[in-house]
């Protein structure tokens, strides 16, 4: 797994980048009561606006990780948004992405380095 | 802001019990428990929830008879204040000279004495309101050591029961002074959740004794004021600096339930409170804007500031939400705010615009939970 300063993990799965948010960020957002989702076949830009997440308190939005093409979205959470918190990092993933370059994932955070950024 | 936050006498336990503890009218307060919003809510929906609310003010006036003191803080509120029989309470508002609301509050008639909670965010202006208006001849003493905690929910009743009886006796807004675990306390049956309850004014040290007693029971979990705010908004219920400020009228807010036949046109006590030209000018002819309940149509929360159009493209902005999130018990989003009185009729479609978008809410009636008081 890899993870961003925007509290995403991201898991290579039979080279597509799957996306979803860290424990931690799940926790720090609280009940999670809306999600929506990208179309599947959009072209995406880094830091692109991709999910619109709601939780009891506050909206928010998950950026593209890196450039590339949304390729499948997790539809199921749009009817049990619950499922970010319960299951943050595993069912509850939000997006696969296809990436021209899997290299660009080597200079995210790993587990460790992550950690230590959330203290 | 280099003030330092205040703390309420339950802050240790706060900290104890996992809250999550957050800024709010100069006081450190817990805005949710490892319980979380959702289920803090639903639980005071089914059970019962315990909150801190002793950030309120907590003021006491008397003077040389009750009479003399319902005379004069009728000077102050557009609210039949004289006719309030003694052990009950109701609800107020200060009002401004331009029939603006300064802040809602609740009084009782405690006998010998009237009995005011305002909001924490406007208590040293009401205070200083209050004794600008009614000193020398009214005293206005303010409550320092004091906690108030609120008990609400279906399951109040038998858990605050549990401690003194008498307090299942109470119909809705009826005030007693009772012992609770040793302790004298000033209780209303009333709440601002839309449940059955009671708010309990608990001598400082014997707050946290209290409050950990009634925690002990099954029934009752520890609520922030996240799931406040929610149940609150559920019930249809004002927050003041939001849904109601020194900018709105009473009557464009929907409060005039609030203002009583005597102190209106042609009542025995007319006017003779801030602004009642305007107030009363607006009661007879109707206003401009009204709050009213809107049901976004989606599942997308609309929050406040969200502002609303009459139609899906183009246009001027109409209004703007003034509170709205998730509603627990509603199961959707809810949301509250400001429409032109021609487009605030039930199940009028309005638009209200987030993210560029704009999506359709209905105008419906309040509350969008029925009210569980024991009358």
């Amino acid at each position: 797994m890899k993870y961003t300063e925007e509290h995403e993990w991201l898991r290579v799965e039979d080279d597509v980048v799957v996306v979803g948010i860290t424990a931690h960020a799940a926790e720090q957002l609280g009940d999670v009561v809306f999600v929506e989702l990208p179309e599947e076949g959009s072209e995406v830009a880094k830091d692109d606006e991709v999910v619109v997440i709601e939780s009891v308190k506050a909206a928010s939005d998950i950026l593209a990780p890196l450039d590339g093409e949304i390729v499948e979205v997790n539809g199921p959470l749009v009817d049990e948004p619950g499922k970010v918190n319960e299951d943050p990092e595993g069912e509850a993933w939000f997006f696969k992405m296809k990436v021209e370059d899997l290299s660009a994932l080597d200079e995210l955070m790993d587990e460790a380095a992550y950690k230590d950024f959330i203290g | 802001m280099t003030e330092a936050l205040q703390r309420t006498p339950l802050y240790e336990m706060h900290l104890e019990l996992g809250a999550k503890m957050v800024p709010f009218a100069g006081y450190e307060m817990p805005v949710q428990y490892p319980l979380g919003v959702l289920k803090e809510h639903q639980h005071t929906r089914a059970s019962a929830g315990l909150f801190d609310v002793s950030h309120m003010g907590q003021v006491i006036l008397r003077g040389e008879s009750l009479e003399a003191v319902a005379r004069a803080f009728e000077a102050l509120v557009p609210v039949n204040v004289l006719g309030l029989g003694e052990g009950r309470q109701r609800y107020g508002f200060f009002t401004n000279e331009a029939g603006g609301i300064e802040d809602d509050l609740m009084f009782a008639n405690r006998g010998d004495h009237l009995f005011v909670v305002v909001n924490a965010a406007c208590k040293d202006a009401d205070v200083a309101r209050m004794k600008a208006a009614l000193e020398p001849g009214v005293s206005v003493e303010v409550i320092e050591d004091r906690a108030l905690i609120a008990l609400q929910g279906p399951g109040a009743e038998a858990a605050l029961a549990a401690f003194n009886p008498a307090v299942a006796e109470m119909r809705f807004m009826d005030v007693a002074t009772v012992d609770l675990a040793g302790a004298e306390c000033w209780v209303s049956r009333s709440g601002y959740t839309g449940e059955d309850g009671y708010e309990i004014s608990v001598p400082s040290e014997a707050a946290e004794g209290l409050a950990r007693a009634l925690l002990e029971l099954d029934a009752v979990e520890p609520i922030g004021l996240g799931a406040r705010d929610s149940l609150r908004l559920e019930a249809g219920l004002c927050l003041y600096g939001h849904d109601i400020d020194a900018g709105t009228s009473p009557v464009e807010a929907g409060l005039t339930w609030a203002i009583q036949k005597v102190r209106r046109a042609g009542g025995d006590r007319e006017g003779g409170f801030p602004g009642a030209d305007r107030i009363l000018g607006d009661l007879a002819e109707g206003v401009a804007r009204k709050r009213v309940g809107l049901q976004p149509e989606g599942r997308a929360p609309m929050r406040e500031g969200v502002p609303l159009f009459a139609e899906a493209e183009g246009g001027e902005a109409v209004g703007q939400i003034t509170s709205g999130g998730f509603g627990p018990t509603v199961g959707g989003p809810v949301a509250m705010g400001y429409v032109p009185a021609a487009l605030a009729a039930e199940g009028n479609i309005l638009y209200g615009e987030q993210r560029g978008k704009r999506a359709p809410l209905k105008v419906v009636n309040l509350p969008f939970v029925p009210a569980g008081f024991k009358r």
